[in-house]
């Protein structure tokens, strides 16, 4: 059984890795503000989700679970606001030159 | 062990590069952001060390500076292109290179010749941890054994407010500090500035609670109740209350007032400034955290929001 656990959460924290390196290549590689936004946050929201799911059953009681899973939520919140406000800042800028 | 210290040599490396990075880069603003980058990767060292505390410290603070540097850096931008062009003569660039090369060197010597093994109050700490009635061994350190160093350190926190606030021109003394936003309630701000505070000060005051026993403490937890607040402010929520107010100048100096106090009350109860009776020692140091941690978030707070501008100039 644990094996499972185990073979699960290396599973999840892998897949959410992929992720994150998805995200960084867009980060690099997209041609303009909103796309890299765009990159970045899709893979991380998913990324560091799947290593919360991935981290959910080492957690050793209920309430190390539900931190994990309010960090995510906080990440989630704070990632969502910062990408729109980055994005306004481009559009102004876009449509002043 | 193997995959620990490939992990450790490449987080070094890292912290190095971006270093490096910060200090060769001409750009202040691209150089404060590799600034922050660097305190947040400083933070990941020490939880590599073990150092769960000062990797917490270290975000709060580094958060909170790169914020104040940002802002630095974008009312400096304008005019660094001129002085980055006035590059200084080779003697002078030659002698600092000598300089830092000098200190670098003697440092490096210092650190290769420390004590084998380096000498150390652990066990000290670790044989009187029992008499303070807490399970962190850091806030022992910090509110027992050396509680002096931890009253000084919220008083130059004081003292840098009073030197920003100082920056005031002399019409506007005494008024709202920082500049005035006016926030429209359909603005993302205004909806993050509603849905975070209740969720912050929470874990605001859980750190501060768990900081006894666990990592965390009054400064992690005056640090996320400054961020809380700057958040409505910025979103023009709520307004900082005017320099000259004296319920503000006493929230400033509570977490200090209380210290002291219970600190000088330590000299004919415990026999010594800053000494805590018998049995009392968790229980007043909670109460000591409760004031700083309060203090502390409003010092914080008021350091990233300025001095008063006046109304004109906004």
């Amino acid at each position: 059984m644990s094996l499972l656990i185990d073979a699960w959460t290396v599973l999840a924290v892998f897949s959410g890795v992929f992720f994150f390196l998805a995200g960084t290549v867009g980060l690099l590689r997209f041609p303009d503000a909103l796309t890299r936004l765009h990159a970045l946050t899709k893979a991380d929201n998913l990324g560091l989700g799947l290593i919360v799911f991935g981290l959910l059953p080492q957690a050793v009681d209920v309430w190390m679970a539900l931190k994990l899973i309010v960090i995510w939520l906080l990440v989630l919140i704070a990632g969502a606001v910062v990408s729109q406000r980055v994005a306004r800042v481009a559009r102004a800028q876009e449509s002043g030159q | 062990m193997m995959a620990g210290l490939v992990l450790d040599g490449l987080l070094a490396l890292l912290v190095l590069a971006v270093a490096a990075w910060t200090i060769g880069v001409c750009q202040t603003f691209a150089a404060t952001v590799g600034f922050t980058v660097y305190g947040l990767l400083l933070a990941v060292v020490w939880m590599r060390l073990a150092a769960p505390d000062a990797a917490l410290t270290e975000a709060a603070i580094g958060a909170l500076t790169g914020v104040l540097l940002l802002r630095a850096a974008i009312q400096l931008a304008p005019s660094e292109a001129g002085l980055n062009r006035l590059r200084p003569a080779l003697k002078l660039r030659l002698l600092a290179g000598t300089l830092a090369f000098a200190i670098t060197a003697t440092l490096a010597a210092v650190v290769f010749h420390l004590p084998e093994p380096a000498p150390t109050l652990v066990p000290q700490v670790t044989a009187q941890q029992a008499s303070t009635g807490l399970g962190n061994a850091v806030t022992a350190v910090l509110l027992a054994f050396r509680a002096i160093d931890t009253l000084l350190e919220a008083v130059v926190l004081i003292f840098a407010l009073v030197a920003v606030w100082s920056l005031a021109p002399d019409a506007a003394w005494g008024g709202i500090p920082g500049a005035q936003i006016k926030g429209g309630s359909g603005d993302v701000r205004a909806y993050l500035s509603r849905l975070l505070p209740p969720v912050g000060i929470v874990i605001a005051f859980y750190i501060f609670w768990v900081g006894a026993d666990f990592p965390g403490g009054k400064f992690q937890a005056g640090t996320l109740l400054a961020a809380m607040g700057l958040l409505a402010t910025m979103a023009g929520l709520i307004q900082p209350p005017p320099v000259a107010s004296r319920g503000l100048r006493w929230a400033l100096v509570l977490g200090t007032l209380v210290f002291l106090a219970l600190g000088l009350a330590g000299m004919p109860l415990a026999g010594a400034f800053l000494a805590y009776p018998e049995g009392w020692a968790k229980p007043l140091i909670l109460l000591i955290e409760a004031a700083s941690m309060l203090s502390i978030g409003v010092t914080l707070g008021l350091l990233v929001i300025g001095y008063p501008a006046g109304q004109a100039e906004q």
